[in-house]
């Protein structure tokens, strides 16, 4: 599935300077726990949180992952949004539930990552 | 043995100050692996270990210096800190054992899994610790042939 795909999908907006819609991501996963990404996740998968901090774009960046969806309709810091930036890392945001975030990716074919 | 005479050595020096910095050392190294040309799997193997050490240095003991060692067939990090010292290891090596402080845990760690974690991603790891002394592991990652 391509970003533009996941983009429209989640009616998300994109926070981050990206050029690049048409990159495929081909799995996801979701927690708040760093440690959990740092554990099951692999690259190439989209991570999908509901926290905004820098750990969550350090942990990303550590592990190959390109693209992060912030769920919610806070605003990110725009040292976050700088960080991502720096890092060369898409932040999607979403504005429904990390639920019904998950339920419409995954309904749609993009796998977990276990 | 090696004695690190012909390695490339990097030295951190990891604050304890602010936690919005915590990985800056593990994202460089990174960074400089991918400069040298070293494979993917292990320098995912070396960023959650050394990331997981890196947040551990900040969370529990006031930060620490890392010296990572990048040899013809093998990675060192040494992790060294002047915190309280870990009381039990075998508890600490169990997924799901904390003693971060619940504002840790709002931030994303504090899950039990950092320790588990370096374990997982090393060839050999060693905790040397004294209460009140501070803590020192050493892992080893070995290069993909």
């Amino acid at each position: 599935m391509t970003l533009r795909e996941i983009q429209r999908l989640l009616d998300g907006r994109i926070l981050t300077k990206t050029s690049n819609l048409d990159i495929e991501l081909n799995s996801a996963f979701s927690s708040d726990m760093m440690s959990h990404v740092l554990a099951y996740a692999n690259d190439k998968s989209i991570l999908i949180t509901a926290l905004y901090n820098p750990q969550v774009l350090r942990t990303a960046d550590l592990m190959g992952i390109s693209c992060v969806i912030f769920i919610g309709k806070n605003k990110p810091e725009p040292e976050i949004v700088a960080l991502a930036n720096s890092l060369g890392i898409t932040i999607l945001q979403s504005p429904y539930s990390m639920y019904v975030t998950c339920g419409l990716l995954y309904s749609n074919g993009l796998k977990g990552t276990n | 043995m090696c004695d690190h005479q012909q390695c490339i050595h990097l030295t951190y020096n990891v604050s304890g100050d602010d936690f919005t910095t915590a990985g800056e050392a593990s994202s460089n190294f990174k960074k400089k692996l991918m400069d040298l040309g070293v494979d993917r799997k292990t320098i995912r193997r070396v960023s959650i270990s050394m990331y997981e050490g890196e947040i551990n240095m900040v969370i529990h003991a006031n930060g620490g210096v890392i010296d990572a060692y990048i040899c013809t067939d093998h990675i060192d990090l040494i992790l060294k800190d002047q915190g309280p010292g870990i009381p039990d290891i075998d508890k600490a090596m169990q997924v799901g054992y904390s003693t971060a402080p619940a504002q840790v845990q709002a931030l994303g760690f504090g899950a039990g899994m950092g320790l588990p974690n370096i374990k997982n991603n090393t060839d050999d790891l060693s905790i040397e610790t004294e209460l009140g002394v501070g803590t020192t592991l050493r892992m080893r990652i070995n290069l993909e042939d």
